[in-house]
């Protein structure tokens, strides 16, 4: 922000967001003027990618259904070849606060942490999810502090703020399906440091969680196998 | 000579040569016809040499020889689909690099003015052609 060479971009992954996309981008734009706005449409099938541009931002658009891993992979891939130093992940149905931008990327400014993830229990709001999704957060993060050896409260949470070298290491290689809880202990096993910051979330606007009740085992088993797999691999590779 | 060993002697006979075709006729890659190849001879080197299947089965307790044959088809069988969902991974990755490569090249192309759709290239440039691209640049 204050220093003029620092670019930032926010990526917004979108499927299927008609109802939000418009409202998101406005309120990015009014709240976070400093910041340029990539949308990644991963081929929806409303006009997402239409309202979108009429808003005025660049879209990327996926020539069929990659997933939400190769979505926001596209979107890192972007931010590296255009040279930007910060990248902002912010979901396009509304649920991420453009106000909270602010708060991600000032530890990655400077250069406190690699990648900066906005939690909905560090005090802040007041989010209540379901007791079944509810014990899900907090057994990933649970895993995951233990792994990180660093205290994460959300773990799931896809409110994030990305600096140089983390835009470098997912556009190389970013989870294909779920990829929040994955992605972390990615960047630890790779030497990155993360940091929570406390932000205030929304209830969507509209659609509702890409997490329905029979992909659910899927996945936390997708997950955890992602997770310990991981975790005897080889660095680096 | 019992039934089951000609039945499975012309079975790998027919197999083989149906691989090989499928090569000949470049419906079927050298590389993920090896272990097709593989199965087909050894089976029928097993059913053609009785007593090389009765050893081998005896060595491995196997009560009933013939069911040796049954047992290689199967590990074979399972082989081929591992190896076929191996390749399924790499493509999966390698499609998804061509995917996103494509997303980022047409939107390379879009903002130098062409039309990506490759209609009239003189109408993609001026007016109100090109929203995303000049607009963005300038935030």
């Amino acid at each position: 922000m204050e220093d003029p060479k620092t670019k930032i971009l926010v990526i917004i992954p979108a499927f299927n967001e008609a109802g939000t996309i418009g409202d998101v981008i406005a309120s990015i734009k009014s709240m976070a003027p400093y910041a340029d706005i990539v949308v990644v449409n991963d081929g929806s099938g409303d006009d997402t990618a239409e309202l979108a541009e009429r808003q005025g931002v660049v879209v990327l658009n996926h020539p069929y259904n990659l997933g939400i891993g190769a979505t926001m992979q596209t979107g890192y891939k972007y931010a590296l070849r255009s040279g930007y130093n910060v990248a902002v992940q912010v979901d396009g149905d509304g649920q991420h606060p453009a106000d909270q931008i602010r708060f991600l990327i000032e530890p990655v400014l400077k250069g406190a942490a690699d990648i900066v993830v906005g939690s909905r229990f560090l005090g802040v709001g007041q989010y209540r999810p379901s007791i079944a999704r509810h014990t899900g957060i907090m057994l990933f993060s649970r895993l995951v502090s233990m792994i990180i050896k660093e205290k994460m409260t959300d773990t799931t949470s896809g409110f994030r703020a990305a600096g140089l070298k983390c835009i470098n290491f997912f556009s190389a290689r970013y989870p294909d399906d779920y990829p929040e809880v994955e992605s972390l202990v990615l960047l630890h096993r790779n030497g990155f440091s993360i940091m929570e910051v406390p932000v205030r979330m929304q209830e969507r606007i509209s659609g509702h969680s890409s997490i329905t009740p029979t992909k659910s085992l899927y996945y936390m088993i997708k997950v955890l196998l992602a997770i310990f797999v991981n975790l005897i691999k080889k660095k680096n590779v | 000579m019992q039934y089951f060993r000609i039945f499975s002697i012309l079975c790998s006979f027919i197999v083989f040569f149906v691989i090989i075709d499928f090569i000949r006729r470049g419906l079927l890659k050298e590389k993920y016809s090896l272990l097709w190849l593989a199965s087909a001879v050894s089976i029928l080197v097993l059913s053609i040499k009785e007593r090389l299947l009765d050893k081998t089965a005896a060595l491995l307790g196997v009560g009933y020889p013939p069911t040796l044959l049954f047992m290689i088809a199967f590990i074979f069988v399972i082989l081929i689909m591992l190896h076929f969902s191996v390749v399924i991974s790499i493509l999966h990755e390698k499609n998804k690099i061509l995917a996103q490569e494509m997303t980022l090249l047409k939107n390379a192309v879009k903002q130098a003015g062409i039309d990506p759709a490759g209609g009239n290239p003189a109408g993609g440039n001026p007016a109100g052609g090109n929203p995303a691209g000049g607009a963005a640049r300038g935030l």
